[in-house]
């Protein structure tokens, strides 16, 4: 009964994948001659050479790093308050959670417009508001601009995983804690922080797989210009704008090494945790 | 005296909560409320919150110029015809691996995440050719598969978790009662699982709406969905932001309502049953 997915995930995986593999060893430019033949490793060293391959790295790398401290950090924060006694807790939550649900084309467009408009955007009233001079944030301030963004679209998923983890967190542990003479900071650093490390763990992981592939909230705010041009994008231009696969295949095969290796440490906590469910 | 110090306690935590929950909503909420100004109004320096006349013909105007229920009916069509498929194939797949594991269980649930870890980008050639040669570029049938293929893996975790928690013991039960294999997938398990599997489709349903990658490159004018709607609002001209917010706000809204009540599904689900 297990067939019909498998054989589906199976087709799915290899097909796209050989062809990928297949592509990058050709130079092939569909609008300028076609099929040029095989070219060996020429594309794969051709990618990493040209000189917006690093750069588009480091944009990957700094979108990824700080999108996951804040979105940690701030989900960590954000979950220990919304589990203490409140009135209307239940308002906060919905009200916190909202933004995951927006699609990233509209969260892209309602913040470039809405929001970092330099005349009209609401973000300049405030700053006029001050006295101060109005930022031109997306070309300015591109990567905080695009980092705030995709921080707010996913803050709402950390916390909520860190919320659930919280609230299973053995209660009468941290009432013999306190009766001990721990205080909060004690609490936190030795009972709530380690018992969160797993759901800590698994929430960079699953963001990193998400984050290390943004394309609409790009696509959409500065279209890769500002320095904003991460690895997926860069592919996305090779292949899809200047229409060389080739070249945009072998960055293809990069882009999946890359993800391989998030995917591994993943992989082993979930695997871990099968293991446990099944004991 | 505790009690008062407790209330206290209380009033603080409110207070801080609902200010940082409504900051984080401010932007939603913000669309929402731009969506019924004037372009005049939208752009009002000191802002307008709630004192300005009310107007719908932004709705009316964004109907008019992009045919809203085009994209809406293709949102739908996409994301529940990926939805139901993906179930149609999950649930038996799920359903034998949670109540015959074999030594390889483990294993081909593992590979199946894996299959999730694909990035889309290292596949989009081959796949964009592979609708161009099968002419299924800008239609609704490549995406409902493509969709469905992506998701396929969360689907069949998902359901195995849930699927997982139903106890055995009433299956062994109701054999001893001499219930034959269907009757007790019929009367027994089937009732068990509705549950899971509706959690499943609606999370599900969330994903496929919001999914913009293979949305925005596979398709055009025909099958475009919500999201491609959306993004052919991003070249600006002249006053438009009342007239971005009532498209966005038709794009969000249907998502917002079902996914406020898929909370706890949401973490299951993208943790792949690893925090519940």
């Amino acid at each position: 009964m297990m067939a019909p997915a498998v054989i589906l995930l199976l087709g799915w995986m290899l097909a796209p994948l050989t062809t990928t593999l297949y592509f990058s060893f050709k130079k092939y430019l569909p609008l300028r001659g076609g099929d040029l033949g095989w070219v060996g490793f020429d594309n794969y060293v051709r990618f990493v050479t040209s000189s917006s391959f690093w750069p588009s790295v480091y944009t990957t790398l700094i979108i990824v790093g700080f999108v996951l401290a804040i979105t940690v950090i701030f989900g960590v924060l954000l979950a220990l308050l919304l589990d203490q006694p409140m009135w209307g807790q239940g308002i906060v939550r919905i009200l916190v959670i909202a933004p995951f649900f927006v699609m990233p084309t509209v969260s892209g467009l309602v913040w470039k417009n809405m929001f970092m408009d330099p005349i009209n955007g609401i973000l300049a009233h405030l700053w006029r508001f001050f006295g101060l001079q109005p930022l031109e944030w997306l070309s300015q301030f591109s990567m905080g601009s695009i980092i705030l963004i995709v921080s707010w679209q996913w803050l709402p998923f950390a916390t909520l995983i860190l919320l659930t983890a919280i609230q299973s967190l053995d209660r009468e542990q941290l009432e013999a804690a306190e009766m001990d003479g721990a205080n909060n900071t004690k609490r936190f650093g030795y009972i709530i922080l380690p018992h969160l490390s797993r759901a800590i763990t698994i929430v960079i992981l699953i963001q990193t797989i998400f984050l290390l592939s943004i394309f609409a909230e790009i696509f959409v705010t500065t279209a890769g210009a500002f320095g904003t041009k991460t690895l997926t994008y860069l592919i996305f231009q090779r292949v899809l704008e200047s229409q060389n696969i080739g070249l945009g295949s072998a960055g293809g095969v990069y882009a999946i090494i890359l993800a391989n290796i998030v995917a591994i440490f993943l992989m082993r906590i979930v695997g871990k945790s099968l293991d446990a469910k099944e004991s | 005296m505790a009690r008062s110090v407790k209330n206290q306690q209380k009033m603080v935590n409110t207070v801080i909560a609902w200010t940082i929950g409504l900051l984080i909503f401010f932007p939603v909420l913000w669309t929402v409320l731009t969506s019924f100004k004037t372009e005049g109004q939208a752009i009002n320096d000191p802002p307008l919150f709630l004192f300005f006349d009310w107007t719908l013909e932004n709705y009316a105007i964004v109907q008019e110029r992009s045919d809203y229920m085009k994209f809406l009916w293709n949102s739908i069509f996409i994301a529940g015809g990926s939805t139901l498929l993906g179930i149609l194939i999950a649930v038996p797949a799920a359903w034998s691996m949670a109540f015959v594991p074999t030594k390889r269980t483990k294993d081909i649930l593992l590979w199946m995440l894996s299959t999730k870890m694909l990035p889309a980008v290292g596949v989009l050639y081959p796949i964009y050719i592979g609708c161009i040669k099968l002419g299924l570029l800008d239609s609704r049938l490549a995406l409902v598969i493509i969709l469905m293929l992506i998701n396929l893996p969360i689907i069949v975790w998902m359901l195995y978790t849930y699927f997982r928690e139903i106890p055995r013991d009433i299956l062994e039960a109701s054999r001893m009662d001499g219930a034959s294999l269907w009757k007790e997938i019929i009367y027994v398990l089937t009732p068990m699982a509705i549950p899971g599997i509706a959690s499943t489709i609606l999370l599900n349903l969330i994903l496929a709406w919001n999914e913009s990658f293979w949305t925005l490159n596979l398709t055009a004018a025909k099958a475009g969905t919500l999201t491609a709607f959306i993004a052919s609002y991003s070249s600006p001209e002249g006053l438009f932001f009342a007239k971005l917010s009532a498209a966005s706000t038709m794009a969000i809204a249907p998502i917002l309502i079902l996914g406020w009540f898929s909370q706890k599904q949401l973490v299951r689900g993208l943790t792949f049953g690893a925090v519940k």
